[in-house]
C-alpha cells in the first residue's frame, strides 16, 4: 500500500494517531502527521476517514 | 390585446411583475400590501410561475433571492415592520448582487403604528436601512398606471445593475382605484439578464465589466460559482483584505454613481414659469397637481418637480431648480425625510420649506394651497 | 477520497476550521454521498447560512450560497421551486439551524420540500468562540454560561419529525461511513430530510468542558451512539445517557414543489 499525507493540510490534531490500529503513524516535531511503519498498514484507512484536514490517504497498491 | 382597467395600485404592481416576466414570488401577508401577494397567488400559476407564501418576512425575500439565483425574476410585497425585516436580505442582496424587486406599500409607523393609513415614512430606511455603506434604487409611483411600468421599469433597473430595486408605494398609491391602459404582454420588452460571455473554465463571478457589472450565470447552467454575503473579490470567494474590501464597496457604489442621469427619473408640471417649486413624489404628488392648479387659478406661479426615482437622488436637478425658483416646498407624509435631501442639494440657495404630515391622513389640496399661500 | 477532493473540493484548502474540528469530518460524508448517489454535479446546489459548519459551502464544487445566519433554508426553498430539477443540499450548524433560523427549520419540515439539510451539531456557537447554543446540554459551560446552562437542549431529530420532516436521521464524525449512508438515503429521499450529524468541537465545547480533546471527543461519540436497532433490544436504563444513530423515522407525505407542479397544470387549464 503506498500512504499519502499533505502537511499542508495537517493541523495535527492526532485523531489519525489515536485510531489507528497497528501503530503505523505519529506526529512529527512540528505536531504534523509523519509515517512511523509503512509495513504496519492494513489499509483499514479508519485514518483517512476520519481526518477532518483530508491530510492522509491510504491506496492499495 | 391591450385593454382598459379599473385597478388598485397594488394590482397594477401585481400586473406589471407579471409583465416585466415575474415567475416567482415569495411572501408574507402583511397590510396594505397584500392584495400583491393575492393577485400574484392567482396569477402566477396561470403564466407557469410559483407562489409561496413563507413563514416570516425574513424567509419571504431569502426565498426570492435563492429563485433570482436561478434565472428567475421575482418580486416580494411588504408593509411597515415587514420592510424593517427585510433589510437583512436587502443588504445580502446588494453585496452578493443578486437582482430582486421589493414592493413596500408604506404605512404610519413606526412599530405597527396605523397598518391601514398611509404615510411616506419609509424613505430613508430604504435609503439606509440595511447596515453599512451601500447603493440604493427607489422608485416612488403616483398613480395606478405608474405602478404598472415603474415594475416593469424595476426589474429593468435590478437585471441590469443587479441589486435590490425597492418600489415605494404608499398606501393612498397602493390602495387607490384609477383607469389604467394595458397593453398586450407580450409587446412588452421584458429586461434580461446579463448572462457569461465565457464558458465555465474562464468564468470569474464578480469579474465586473466596463460598466462594473458583473455577467451572472444561472445556477444549474455548469458555472459552479460561489454567492456569500461577505466581502469577495473578483471570484467571488472571501476576501477580507483592505484592498479588496475598499474594490468591491466603491465598485458596488459605482456602477449605480457613473449611471446616475440613466436612472434619474422625474417629472416636472408647470415648472417653466414657477416661482415656487413643491417637489414631492407618491400619494402626496397627487394633490400637488390639484393644489398647483388651484394656485394658478390664483395668480400664484407654482410648479413641482415630482421625484420618480428618489433613490439615488437627484441631486444635479434639484440644484438647477433652486437656480430658477425663489422657495421650495417639500409636502410628504413623515416628519421631514426627503426634504434634508434637498436641502443638501439646494446647499441654501433659496429657502426650503418641509411641509410635514404626520397625523395617518394625506395631504389634501386645500392645506397645500394654504401652505403655499402663507408662504 | 484523494480523487472526490479533487472532483468536489475546490482549491482553497486547507480550510478554516480548527484542528481536531468535525467538520472536515461530516463534510467529506456529504461528498461521498453525493458521489455514491452519482448526482450531476452542476444540478446540485449546495446552501448554508452562517457559522462554522456553513463555510463548508465555499469549498465544494457546486453552485454554492453562503446565505445569512439562520436563513439557509429560505434561499434553499426559493432555489428548488424555482428549479425543482436541482439537487439543494442544505449544511447549517446547531446555533445557525435551531435557534436564529428555528422558525425557518420547523416550516421547512412542515411544507415537506425536497430538501436534504444536514445539521452540523457541535453543541456550540464556534464561530463566535464558544456561546450556548439551543442544542448544548443542560449544564454545560459556554463563555456566555460561565456557571452553566439551565436550558434543555432541542431534540432536534424528535423536533424535525413532530414538525412534519419525512426522513429523519442521525450520525456521528466518529461513525463517518454510517454518515454517508444516512445522508445518501437522505438525498435520495423524495421529501424534506434532516440528517443530524453529531460532530465535535474541541476548542470552544470541549475545553470548556473537559471533554479531552478530538480523539477523546470522537470516543465519547464511539461510546454514546447506539445504533437503532440495537437501542430496540435496550431498557430505558441501558438507554441513559446515549443517542441512538440510523435512520430515526421514514414516512411518505406528498412533495412540496410535485404540489405546486399540480397546482400550474389546473391554474393553467383554467380550473379552479
Amino acid at each position: 500500500m503506498a500512504i499519502k499525507t499533505i502537511g499542508k493540510h495537517c493541523k495535527g490534531c492526532g485523531v489519525c494517531v489515536t485510531f489507528c490500529p497497528k501503530q503505523v503513524l505519529g506526529l512529527d516535531a512540528l505536531g504534523k502527521i509523519t509515517v512511523v511503519d509503512e509495513t504496519k498498514c492494513i489499509t483499514c484507512k479508519q485514518c483517512e476517514m476520519r481526518c477532518p484536514d483530508y491530510a492522509i490517504f491510504v491506496e492499495k497498491k | 390585446m391591450a385593454k382598459v382597467l379599473l385597478l388598485q395600485g397594488n394590482q397594477a404592481c401585481a400586473e406589471g411583475a407579471i409583465a416585466a416576466g415575474v415567475t416567482f414570488f415569495a411572501g408574507y401577508p402583511i397590510t396594505p400590501s397584500t392584495e400583491i401577494a393575492e393577485i400574484m397567488a392567482k396569477r402566477l400559476p396561470e403564466v407557469g410561475g410559483k407562489f409561496i407564501q413563507m413563514e416570516d418576512e425574513i424567509a419571504g425575500i431569502g426565498a426570492i433571492v435563492g429563485a433570482s439565483l436561478t434565472g428567475k425574476k421575482v418580486l416580494t410585497a411588504t408593509s411597515g415592520p415587514g420592510f424593517s425585516l427585510k433589510q437583512e436580505f436587502i443588504g445580502y442582496a446588494t453585496i452578493a448582487e443578486v437582482p430582486i424587486v421589493i414592493a413596500n406599500v408604506q404605512r404610519v409607523g413606526p412599530s405597527t403604528g396605523q397598518p391601514t393609513a398611509p404615510a411616506q415614512g419609509d424613505m430613508m430606511q430604504a435609503r439606509w436601512g440595511t447596515h453599512g455603506d451601500h447603493p440604493v434604487i427607489a422608485l416612488t409611483p403616483a398613480s395606478v398606471p405608474e405602478c404598472f411600468t415603474l415594475t416593469i421599469k424595476a426589474y429593468e433597473l435590478s437585471e441590469k445593475y443587479r441589486m435590490p430595486v425597492l418600489l415605494m408605494l404608499d398606501e393612498i398609491i397602493g390602495h387607490m382605484r384609477e383607469k389604467i391602459e394595458i397593453p398586450d404582454y407580450d409587446t412588452i420588452e421584458k429586461p434580461v439578464r446579463k448572462g457569461p460571455r465565457v464558458g465555465p473554465s474562464e468564468f470569474k463571478a464578480y469579474e465586473p465589466d466596463s460598466d462594473g457589472v458583473p455577467p451572472m450565470a444561472d445556477f444549474g447552467t455548469g458555472y459552479r460559482y460561489h454567492v456569500t454575503g461577505l466581502v469577495h473579490d473578483e471570484t467571488g470567494f472571501p476576501n477580507g483584505s483592505p484592498a479588496a474590501t475598499e474594490k468591491l464597496l466603491k465598485r458596488l457604489h459605482e456602477k449605480v454613481e457613473r449611471d446616475i442621469d440613466k436612472i434619474t427619473m422625474y417629472e416636472e408640471y408647470k415648472l417653466d414659469d414657477a416661482e415656487i417649486a413643491i417637489v414631492t413624489y407618491g400619494g402626496t404628488a397627487r394633490s400637488a397637481y390639484a393644489a398647483i392648479d388651484m394656485a394658478r387659478e390664483e395668480g400664484i406661479k407654482v410648479g413641482m418637480f415630482r421625484l420618480i426615482s428618489v433613490w439615488p437622488f437627484p441631486e444635479k436637478e434639484i440644484a438647477q431648480l433652486a437656480q430658477k425658483v425663489k422657495v421650495i416646498v417639500v409636502p410628504e407624509l413623515n416628519y421631514g425625510q426627503m426634504v434634508g435631501e434637498v436641502k443638501k442639494a439646494v446647499e441654501g440657495k433659496v429657502p426650503v420649506k418641509p411641509m410635514s404630515k404626520y397625523d395617518s391622513e394625506p395631504i389634501s389640496p386645500k392645506e397645500l394651497l394654504e401652505f403655499v399661500k402663507n408662504l | 477520497m484523494e480523487k472526490l477532493i479533487e472532483k468536489y473540493y475546490r482549491p482553497r484548502l486547507p480550510h478554516i476550521w480548527c484542528p481536531g474540528c468535525g467538520n472536515g469530518i461530516v463534510t467529506s460524508s456529504i461528498i461521498k454521498a453525493i458521489d455514491k448517489l452519482g448526482l450531476d454535479q452542476d444540478k446540485t446546489v449546495i446552501v448554508s447560512g452562517i457559522g462554522c459548519s456553513s463555510r463548508a459551502s465555499g469549498y465544494l464544487n457546486f453552485d454554492t450560497v453562503h446565505s445569512l445566519h439562520g436563513r439557509a433554508l429560505p434561499v434553499a426553498t426559493g432555489i428548488k421551486l424555482a428549479d425543482p430539477e436541482l439537487n439543494v443540499i442544505v449544511i447549517t450548524g446547531d446555533g445557525d439551524g435551531t435557534a436564529i433560523g428555528g422558525n425557518h427549520f420547523i416550516h421547512t419540515a412542515r411544507r415537506n420540500i425536497n430538501l436534504t439539510v444536514i445539521l452540523f451539531n457541535n453543541n456550540i456557537y464556534g464561530m463566535t468562540g464558544g456561546q450556548y447554543s439551543p442544542l448544548t446540554p443542560t449544564d454545560s459551560k459556554a463563555t456566555t454560561a460561565p456557571y452553566g446552562t439551565l436550558e434543555r437542549a432541542f431534540d432536534i431529530a424528535e423536533l424535525a419529525k413532530a414538525a412534519g420532516a419525512t426522513y429523519v436521521a442521525r450520525g456521528t464524525a466518529f461513525h463517518a461511513n454510517m454518515l454517508v449512508d444516512v445522508i445518501a438515503k437522505g438525498i435520495s429521499h423524495d421529501g424534506f430530510s434532516l440528517i443530524e450529524a453529531v460532530t465535535q468541537c474541541p476548542i470552544y465545547f470541549g475545553r470548556q468542558n473537559k471533554k479531552g480533546d478530538a480523539s477523546a471527543m470522537l470516543k465519547t461519540q464511539r461510546d454514546n451512539a447506539v445504533t437503532v436497532e440495537a437501542a430496540k433490544k435496550l431498557s430505558p436504563e441501558q438507554l441513559e445517557g446515549k443517542f441512538k444513530i440510523g435512520v430515526l423515522h421514514q414516512s411518505e407525505a406528498p412533495e412540496y414543489t410535485k404540489q405546486y407542479q399540480a397546482i400550474i397544470d389546473r391554474a393553467q387549464k383554467g380550473a379552479k
